[in-house]
């Protein structure tokens, strides 16, 4: 499966447009790395366990929208776009969507 | 009495932010040059850059991500100085701090994947200080860069 944020695949054509998939997922932050992070914030910087924590929601939406193009029939996602929103009760869902193509 | 812990606690936390959390900030940017000089190679654009020049291969999706916090004496600081209003110096850093180490964190990957180029960069950011137990939570913020990876061939 080839991802790029691009409208195309270089060196490659597009042969047939399949349409919008997207994957997206909703995590906690959980307890214990809430507390550390709470810790943290008075010296402010970087909190690791959020890093990594949305960094796996990432991975895990992006699973998601490839499983979606993979069933649909698509060897590429293009034009892909991520977004991060802050829900309600210190969760975070994240969201990764694009155009699902054949590509020769 | 009761008013003097609380100050005091308010002045140690202002303490360690003011101290504590400058040191790193200092740190940060040290690192953040150090890694840039090191990564200057690799040409980002957030256009379509040298993938529009057709001669390109190896596309791959690249991200960059960090998640960044504000530190107490920032916070002290950035409310005063919503009082009179005009720009908000410490909040101005932290977030230049965010952004450029999820750009760096992409060229990394990019480098990993031995690209020359990351075209059509995208940059992000979401606020994830909207706790509902709080009344005024400390800020953080993630700051996203994802672009596609290339290869220049010649």
């Amino acid at each position: 499966m080839e991802l790029t944020t691009l409208e195309t695949v270089p060196g490659k054509t597009i042969t047939r447009h399949i349409g919008l998939v997207q994957g997206s997922t909703v995590r906690s932050k959980h307890a214990g790395k809430d507390i550390l992070a709470g810790l943290k914030n008075f010296v402010g910087g970087e909190l690791k366990s959020y890093t990594d924590l949305l960094n796996e929601s990432r991975t895990e939406a992006l699973d998601r929208m490839v499983e979606q193009a993979r069933a649909a029939g698509a060897n590429a996602v293009v034009n892909i776009r991520f977004s991060t929103s802050n829900i309600a009760a210190g969760a975070a869902e994240v969201m990764a969507y694009g155009t699902a193509v054949v590509v020769s | 009495m009761d008013g003097i812990i609380q100050i005091g606690f308010f002045v140690v936390l202002l303490a360690i932010g003011l101290f504590a959390g400058r040191a790193n900030e200092q740190r940060h940017f040290r690192q953040l040059a150090a890694d840039e000089e090191d990564l200057r190679d690799i040409a980002v654009s957030s256009d379509r850059g040298a993938a529009a020049a057709g001669s390109v291969r190896n596309a791959a999706l690249v991200v960059g991500s960090v998640v960044i916090a504000e530190d107490y004496f920032k916070r002290v600081a950035a409310s005063l100085k919503s009082l009179i209003g005009g720009n908000i110096m410490s909040y101005e850093s932290l977030l230049e701090r965010g952004r450029r180490e999820a750009i760096v964190r992409m060229k990394k990957e990019a480098r990993r994947l031995g690209a020359t180029h990351v075209v059509n960069v995208r940059l992000e950011t979401a606020s994830l200080s909207e706790d509902w137990r709080a009344q005024r939570p400390m800020f953080s913020a993630e700051f996203i860069a994802y672009g596609t990876a290339v290869t220049r061939t010649p």
